[in-house]
């Protein structure tokens, strides 16, 4: 529980910070929140030479709608995300999300970012992201680009970041009218990771889904997006039969591993179940009812 | 004594007024002082080279690298202690223990190296330098594979031995509860596992030693829950090398919670106090999360195999247990030396059985030592749990309601004093009382309906109740002592001129208010407010000698000494205030707080008073100054009760058990602060739902720690925790001079099997007749699985 010595940045703004990870490459880590990676390193499991504190720059914490989408800055902590009326308005899934991360220290300052820059498959966020059909802005030496978030992950623990980019900002589709999503996860305890989690964000048109986006959480070695499952809603009627036979799909696409937290057929029958909760509860939502 | 309307004013405050903690006012402002906060100049730090394998041999413990780094002083080995006779040592139960090992580990995490730096981050940087190598060895794991003919034998350090076993115990009637099970009409049988679990206390393992070469003087600060034994302990294990009774100071400063974890000695204490002899400089010991849990000394790993015998009509008559006990590689528990499965045959509980019969046989394996009272006054969790198990399958075998059942066969409140068939005599009990209002507050028959209509709709809904009795305030001196000190407790008491008091006792508090409670039954006996008696415990220089604060004996125990020592005091006041009044001691009346003439209340003379007169016009002949001392050897145990009843309700798609309510009726006799009990019985019923839902330490088939970490050794926190319903009953004690019982461990006890017997009564229609804690979602769901029924 004692970390290895580490060196230490605190730079001010963003270039600043982008050269120091072009100085220092792959010896050095991004400290935002640090709710994944100081763990880490207090168990020795992280050894970063170089610790590059982003928390001292101006202008990274913010929760907006601005050019047809809800931005979501670098330094946005989760509990922000949770405070926030415009997410509990209008982006019901996002809500769900941030009130289940950790416990309510842990959100107090884990970033969003942190959340699916870390790229943990167990990690809440990529899967609702995956179901929102987000986009993250890179910002490097060259400037900022775009990546669909369906692009973003690799691997475990590992992106289509560059050492010298910084995640800067989360961008996720404005809904249409019709929309709703919701998380729901299977948890040991408060702060666990997840069992089983299941995002779903979905659009109603006269009775029938005319778009659908399906994350899965902590079963498989990433973040699943269940696309077999979101193309049996499209432009299917949102009737129970549908909702069981996408649950049904879901779990096959789900691809967990036995542990502490279960089997892999408790985990698989959790997807489906929370798939069919997750999809009737979006379509109250969605409806304005709930 | 009234048990409900206080004697004194709330001004005084003795028994029965919920005054506030005294000690809150530190611990709120973090002011409190742990051992963590000692800090000596020239402070030296240790950390633990641990083993990764959980059998394996030594062959080589390369040293040099961490030697090189800056501020490493020392690595002290297993070889180096050899040197002093130091490596092993005994345990409590006369088992001996590693202190570091020269030839083989014997569990993973086990102590292997020590580094001594100048600060905490060289040293663990220093630890992570040692290089040991390891030769495997076959693993045992499973206790019952341990007692095998031909299994590897583990403990190759003792000679002669030749197999895994390390004792034998029984207790009762073997041959009439064999013809009993033979002639009965009913008999049920069930296996019952009580997994390994850890006290997780908040405040981890530790202590600063410092050895002062000048005066040959050793302090140490540690976590420890018994500090003048430890003492006693120190001396005799460490006598030759020169350290002797007198020139041990044991201090056991503000600890964060014991819970029975803090009783043994743990090698990383051993090897402090070694370090800091051969360097003449403090050294500080503090123990992570990761090595509290992984480590420290476990609980409960019972393998029970109960049998219950009985009549058709519900009568119960026979119990029989037989258990194999898990100690890891050694029997380390702090058990009173006559009962190695400590007061495991309290198992015939809260019923009138004629006959009963219990062995025990306990194993080595490569773990790390187990068997510590969690919590529980020495294996009575265990007990509890299985009693309470096999009513409820006896009740659903017979088709009777389990309350009922338990009601038919409670031993009587005109019973007591009851002789169980394991030789127990309990104090005092009203069961039936207890349990008439647990059901009453709970809504026990609109329960059943409701239960009955969920069932038609396909829903999974579940009452569960645990009728439990306890046994604690070990006790006495015929039959318990721990390394051959009796188990009696301690207090002295002195009064000052003004009428203010200091006691100090042989116990010592890890939170549970003792600095309040103690000073309000001095308050009750001599009616000195409780806010003006300063309570100290913990330092072996100035507290008199006890035996510590484990197995709810504070209060039995020390709270019986510190009322004898003020009726000393009182005694003695009473002549002052004869010789002042100038009337014979006869002719006093006493009420709390004075003395007055019989039929002329106008002239009194308070304890103040009396006080005052002790140290400026004591009465001629008589020894000036007012203080006391009092050794209590108690003449019985207490037996704590109640009966908790919880309601839980089962996702079918999750295997999520929520338990919706849960009301706990608890009878500790009489009240010395109704807030603490409350307090107490709210902390122990969370420590209850942990191991009923989520606690357990696993190993897999290699001896690796499963749940070696807070990620999944689940706590459960104020989120996971339904809101208590608690209620209480008040049958004091005959033999206490206070009428209490103690009440720290009733609800750690009483809570798993309510929880177990609700979720097993939601499934009992689906053909399921137990369930081993902790019931966790992914074994309900299987279950639900199995039987057909999982959404």
């Amino acid at each position: 529980m004692i970390p290895a010595s580490f060196d230490y940045s605190s730079p001010k703004t963003l270039s600043e910070a982008i050269s120091l990870l072009q100085q220092h490459g792959a010896d050095a880590k991004i400290l935002s929140g640090g709710q994944s990676l100081i763990p880490l390193m207090k168990l020795r499991m992280a050894a970063p030479k170089h610790v590059v504190d982003i928390n001292g720059i101006d202008g990274l914490a913010y929760i907006k709608e601005s050019g047809g989408f809800l931005t979501i800055g670098a330094l946005t902590r989760e509990a922000d995300v949770d405070a926030s009326q415009l997410v509990h308005d209008r982006y019901p899934l996002l809500a769900d999300t941030a009130g289940v991360i950790g416990d309510p220290l842990v959100r107090n300052l884990a970033t969003v970012a942190g959340n699916l820059a870390h790229a943990d498959p167990a990690n809440d966020h990529p899967a609702t992201m995956l179901a929102l059909g987000a986009s993250v802005v890179a910002t490097g030496p060259k400037g900022a680009r775009t990546i669909a978030i369906s692009d973003f992950f690799t691997g475990i623990f590992t992106t289509t970041l560059a050492p010298d980019e910084i995640l800067t900002e989360i961008r996720v589709p404005m809904p249409q009218a019709g929309s709703g999503g919701a998380y729901l996860k299977v948890e040991r305890k408060v702060g666990d990771f997840a069992a089983a989690a299941v995002a779903v964000q979905i659009t109603l048109d006269g009775g029938s889904f005319t778009s659908a986006g399906i994350g899965l959480t902590n079963v498989g070695p990433m973040p699943i997006k269940a696309t077999r499952a979101e193309k049996a809603l499209v432009g299917k009627p949102a009737v129970e039969s549908t909702i069981v036979e996408a649950a049904r799909i879901a779990a096959e696409e789900a691809d967990p591993a036995e542990d502490l937290r279960g089997s892999v057929d408790y985990k698989r029958s959790l997807v489906r179940v929370l798939t069919a909760r997750a999809l009737r509860l979006a379509i109250t939502r969605a409806k304005g009812e709930h | 004594m009234s048990s409900t309307t206080p004697r004194t004013s709330p001004e005084v405050g003795g028994m029965g007024h919920s005054i506030k903690r005294k000690e809150d006012a530190r611990f709120l402002r973090g002011q409190g002082k742990f051992v963590d906060d000692v800090k000596l100049p020239g402070m030296l730090y240790l950390d633990i080279v641990r083993s990764p394998y959980a059998h394996a041999k030594i062959t080589k413990i390369d040293t040099s690298k961490a030697m090189a780094i800056p501020g490493v002083l020392a690595v002290v080995t297993g070889e180096l202690l050899k040197q002093y006779n130091l490596h092993w040592m005994p345990t409590l139960m006369s088992d001996t223990q590693m202190v570091l090992p020269v030839e083989k580990v014997m569990h993973q995490g086990q102590e292997v190296a020590a580094v001594l730096a100048t600060s905490r981050y060289i040293a663990a940087d220093g630890v992570q330098a040692v290089e040991v190598d390891y030769e495997p060895l076959p693993v045992v794991v499973d206790p019952f594979k341990a007692l095998e003919p031909g299994a590897t034998v583990l403990r190759t350090d003792k000679e002669g031995k030749t197999d895994n076993h390390i004792w034998h115990w029984e207790a009762g009637d073997k041959a009439g509860t064999e013809q009993a099970f033979a002639q009965a009409e009913v008999t049920v049988k069930q296996d019952i596992y009580i997994p390994r679990i850890n006290v997780a206390s908040i405040e981890t393992c530790g202590c600063v030693a410092h050895f002062n070469k000048t005066d040959g003087k050793l302090t140490v600060w540690m976590t420890t829950q018994a500090p003048h034994a430890i003492r006693t302990v120190f001396a005799l294990v460490a006598g030759h090398v020169g350290l002797s009774e007198e020139k041990i100071r044991i201090i056991s400063p503000d600890i964060g919670g014991g819970f029975g974890g803090k009783v043994p000695v743990y090698p990383g204490y051993v090897i402090a106090v070694a370090a800091s002899v051969l360097t003449g400089a403090p050294v500080k010991w503090i123990e992570d999360r990761i090595e509290n849990l992984q480590a420290s000394s476990f609980a409960r790993d019972y393998h029970i195999t109960a049998e219950l015998a009985g009549k058709k009509d519900g009568t119960m008559q026979a119990l029989r247990f037989k258990t194999i006990a898990d100690h890891g590689y050694t029997d380390a528990a702090a058990n009173p030396s006559k009962f190695p499965a400590g007061l495991f045959h309290i198992a015939t509980g809260s019923y009138d059985f004629q006959h009963a019969f219990m062995e025990v046989d306990a194993a080595y394996t490569n773990k790390p030592p187990g068997g510590i009272a969690y919590r529980c006054s020495f294996r009575v969790t265990e007990a509890v749990h299985a009693i309470e198990r096999m009513v409820d399958i006896f009740a659903k075998d017979i088709g009777m309601d389990p309350a009922d059942l338990r009601k038919k066969n409670f031993i009587k409140p005109d019973q007591f004093p009851y002789k169980s068939q394991f030789g127990f005599e309990y104090d005092s009990g009203n069961y039936i009382g207890a349990l008439d209002l647990a059901m009453k507050r709970i809504g026990y028959d609109d329960l059943r309906k409701e239960q009955a209509e969920k069932r038609a709709k396909g829903e999974l809904m579940g009452i569960g109740i645990s009728s439990f009795t306890e046994i604690v305030g070990a006790g006495p001196s015929k039959h318990y002592d721990i390394l051959g000190i009796k188990m009696f407790d301690s207090c002295e008491l002195r009064i000052h001129p003004t009428g203010k008091a200091i006691a100090r006792f042989g116990t010592k508090s890890q939170g549970q208010g003792h600095e309040t409670t103690y000073a309000q039954i001095i308050a009750e006996e001599l009616g000195i407010p409780a806010e003006h008696i300063a309570v100290e415990e913990g330092d072996t220089d100035t507290a008199p000698y006890g035996l510590g604060t484990y197995a709810s004996r504070s209060t039995p125990v020390a709270g019986a000494a510190g009322a004898m020592a003020a009726r000393k005091v009182r005694d003695k006041a009473r002549k002052i205030a004869a010789y002042l009044l100038e009337v014979a001691e006869e002719d006093l009346d006493w009420e709390p707080g004075k003395f007055f003439v019989k039929g002329s209340p106008s002239k009194s003379k308070t304890i103040q008073e009396c006080a005052f007169a002790a140290y400026t016009n004591n009465p001629p002949g008589m020894e000036p100054g007012l203080e006391a001392v009092n050794y209590y050897d108690p003449p019985n145990l207490t037996y704590p009760f109640g009966s908790y009843i919880c309601v839980v309700d089962i996702d079918k798609g999750t295997g999520q058990v929520k338990v919706r309510r849960f009301v706990a009726v608890d009878d500790c006799g009489n009240i010395i602060n109704p807030m603490i009990v409350d307090g107490q019985i709210h902390g122990g019923l969370a420590m209850g739902l942990a191991p009923a839902l989520y606690e357990e330490i696993n190993y897999d088939a290699d001896g690796n720690i499963q749940g070696g970490s807070l990620m999944d050794y689940l706590v459960p926190t104020s989120m996971e925790t339904p809101s208590w319903e608690t209620d209480k009953t008040c049958t004091p004690s005959p033999h206490h001079p206070i009428g209490a019982k103690g009440v720290g461990e009733s609800a750690t006890v009483g809570a798993p099997p309510a929880i177990a017997n609700a979720v097993v009564d939601a499934l009992w229609h689906l053909g399921v007749r137990h369930i081993d804690i902790p019931i966790t979602p992914p074994k309900v769901w299987a279950l639900l699985k199995e039987k057909g029924v999982a959404e």
